[in-house]
């Protein structure tokens, strides 16, 4: 079916909007792909199916609008390496890189001609991310992104932060990540703050047999800011993936993940929290193919919604032919705290393996009154009995954290969020 | 300590009067229960005087040592001393029960002006009562109530009672779905909070509870009305004969 003229127009505007930087000549090559890509499956719009909760119109528009400048840091960096982006550009000088024989770093700004590695990689976890459904915002990033970074890791790494400051108030940032886990390796990636107003995000993660990766994100707490992220993964045997999201406010959060489970015995846990209040808009987009047999797949999204907030889940557990004694879990639930406030959820099990468990949920409601009294006739104050349950609906996703330490920080956060949004 | 004067209450929802002038008082020190059919009030009249929503006082009083009761809220009801051990124990997941006790504690300790419990102070507090209720780490660790027994449930609430110390303690059908040991167990937890300066009202359908907590009066309920006060004989007289003389007498 040919695609409507307004999809390819908005594709070839996106294409001239943003210029693709000088590159050594694989990564041009793949910009030059992926630009193609773009054009063939056209800029998303509000009637796409994918699309239809989350108008992608806001991302689309020619300037990023302004977003309250907020870098209160999550994550401490202690002995990791970490690598600072002001407004979405890499900043050496503030930037800390430690001795570390387990892994390489390079910036992709400054790429060199002959990492072939990232040059076998970079663009081909997002490509084959594209079907069945396409996911154009992420070909564009790897089109036109020329900043991020390529991270190669043989060893059990030092952790690595991105830490994302902001200094203009209406920035726009693209930002294209490639990691690759050797076989055995191990990286824990930590992101803080939001990088940018707007945010065009991507991360390819290449993750070997026995490898494991740890993921942990906070997109901040600015209200206006608008972010689109994609992460591309794929698993060997017996290697892990673990991801984790925290997001306060925010006018517009696409999350999107495409997980490819390649290897027998591998596991993959995606999570995730986020707390709106308003003119919010989250929107956790998920896919997961199980290609391999004993796999196991996890997804724990949270998501807790007032005054007219609003909360989208589209999650997806794809169980391919073979992919025997594969376990699958899917849960997505949205808290209302108030009759203005929607969730809405679109989960689904495509199952071609005859030996498979698969269990998905998908609810939908608000505080317990039976639970909140209990807690007041105890003497816990209304507003504080709330927040206590808040926290309680919420923890199923933040005890997806390995760290614990980590996992506290962030239920600090949370609970400073709802302090400050009662009544 | 309690007194509660013509209370009358229906449901907010529909227009069901399910007290129609309930009058009792408790001194402080005295253990009462309150015994009758079902539907006749019983836990109807605890929830109102715990403060749940969903009912609607309709005419007179219930205060607590001279403190109108009935335009608090739960929490500063529980400040102001009442205690209701539920007759179905609340499950949280995801709140441990140990931070629930704390919270509790110190959010009572806060209203009324105290100084706050440490985390270390309030430990040793709380494994000093659990231990007597044969509550195990492992139990206060958990999430509130998950997972778990019937008589794990209502050990807990009474270990939250002997945490939270109140003076006015209101036992809802705690008795129900226990074992016999369970049942003793959880009499002597609530014999040892007995004293003078405390009081109980407890709720049950069968006497045998009131073999392990002796009762200073024993009220019976029925159609919302406390329809006949005595002595503990009362309970024993409900075992053999059942409500049918009761309500005929007063019919």
């Amino acid at each position: 079916m040919a695609l409507p003229a307004h999809k390819i127009d908005g594709a070839a505007a996106l294409l001239a909007r943003y210029s693709a930087p000088d590159a050594p000549k694989w990564l041009a090559n793949a910009r030059k792909d992926a630009a193609q890509r773009l054009a063939t499956m056209g800029a998303p719009h509000a009637r796409d199916e994918y699309w239809r909760y989350t108008p992608p119109a806001s991302l689309l528009g020619d300037v990023a609008d302004v977003a309250q400048l907020d870098d209160k840091a999550l994550f401490d960096a202690g002995d990791a390496h970490e690598l600072v982006f002001v407004d979405g550009i890499f900043d050496a000088a503030q930037s800390t890189l430690r001795d570390d024989d387990a892994l390489q770093i390079q910036t992709l700004n400054d790429a060199s001609a002959d990492i072939h590695w990232a040059a076998d990689l970079f663009g081909a976890l997002e490509s084959a991310g594209q079907n069945p459904v396409p996911r154009p915002l992420a070909a564009l990033n790897t089109a036109r992104a020329g900043q991020g970074v390529l991270i190669r890791v043989s060893g059990a790494a030092r952790p690595v932060v991105l830490r994302h400051k902001r200094r203009a108030a209406n920035a726009e940032a693209m930002l294209h990540h490639v990691i690759k886990l050797d076989a055995g390796a191990s990286l824990t990636l930590l992101e803080d703050g939001a990088a940018a107003a707007r945010l065009n995000a991507v991360i390819e993660v290449d993750i070997a047999d026995r490898a494991m990766f740890d993921h942990v994100r906070n997109q901040g707490r600015d209200h206006g800011r608008q972010l689109a992220t994609h992460i591309f993964a794929r698993l060997g045997t017996e290697s892990r993936f673990k991801s984790f999201t925290l997001s306060l406010n925010g006018k517009l959060t696409r999350n999107e993940a495409v997980i490819t489970l390649t290897g027998d015995n591998a596991s993959a846990h995606i999570a995730g929290a986020a707390v709106g209040d308003g003119d919010f808009l989250h929107d956790d987009t998920i896919f997961i193919t199980h290609d391999a047999e004993h796999c196991e797949s996890r997804q724990v999204f949270k998501k807790v919604l007032r005054n007219g907030a609003n909360g989208v889940f589209q999650g997806k557990i794809l169980v391919k032919p073979g992919a025997q004694k594969t376990d699958g879990y899917q849960i997505s639930q949205g808290l209302l705290l108030d009759d203005d406030s929607n969730f809405l959820a679109k989960p689904e099990l495509e199952i071609y393996a005859d030996d498979v468990v698969c269990s998905h949920g998908s609810t939908c409601g608000s505080v317990d009154d039976t639970a909140l009294f209990y807690l007041t006739s105890r003497g816990v104050p209304r507003a504080e009995a709330q927040d206590l349950l808040v926290l309680a609906f919420l923890d199923e996703a933040i005890a997806e954290i390995g760290d614990d330490v980590l996992a506290d920080r962030l239920r600090e956060r949370l609970g400073g969020w709802l302090e400050r949004h009662r009544g | 300590m309690l007194n509660i004067k013509n209370l009358h209450v229906k449901l907010e929802e529909e227009d069901k009067v399910i007290l129609k002038g309930v009058d009792l008082n408790i001194g402080a020190g005295e253990v009462h229960a309150i015994m009758g059919p079902n539907g006749s009030g019983k836990s109807t009249l605890s929830y109102v005087l715990a403060g749940r929503d969903g009912y609607e006082v309709t005419d007179g009083s219930a205060s607590l040592d001279g403190v109108d009761l009935l335009d608090m809220d739960p929490e500063d009801r529980a400040a102001a001393g009442l205690f209701l051990a539920f007759q179905y124990p609340v499950e949280i997941p995801g709140v441990g029960n140990m931070t629930f006790l704390r919270t509790a504690a110190n959010a009572q300790r806060k209203a009324r002006g105290e100084e706050e419990l440490s985390a270390a102070a309030f430990l040793k507090l709380v494994r000093a009562k659990a231990a007597s209720l044969q509550i195990d780490a492992e139990m206060l660790k958990r999430p509130v109530n998950v997972g778990f027994s019937g008589g794990e449930k209502k050990r807990n609430e009474i270990l939250q009672m002997a945490v939270l110390e109140p003076k006015m303690c209101i036992l809802d059908e705690t008795d129900s779905g226990l074992d016999v040991d369970a049942m003793k167990l959880v009499a002597e937890g609530v014999n040892a909070l007995r004293s003078a300066g405390r009081s109980f009202l407890i709720i049950t359908h069968y006497q045998r509870l009131l073999d392990h907590i002796k009762p200073d009066f024993v009220h019976i309920m029925a159609d919302g009305k406390i329809i006949k006060t005595d002595g503990p004989d009362l309970a024993l007289e409900v075992e053999n004969n059942g409500y049918a003389d009761l309500l005929a007498e007063v019919a």
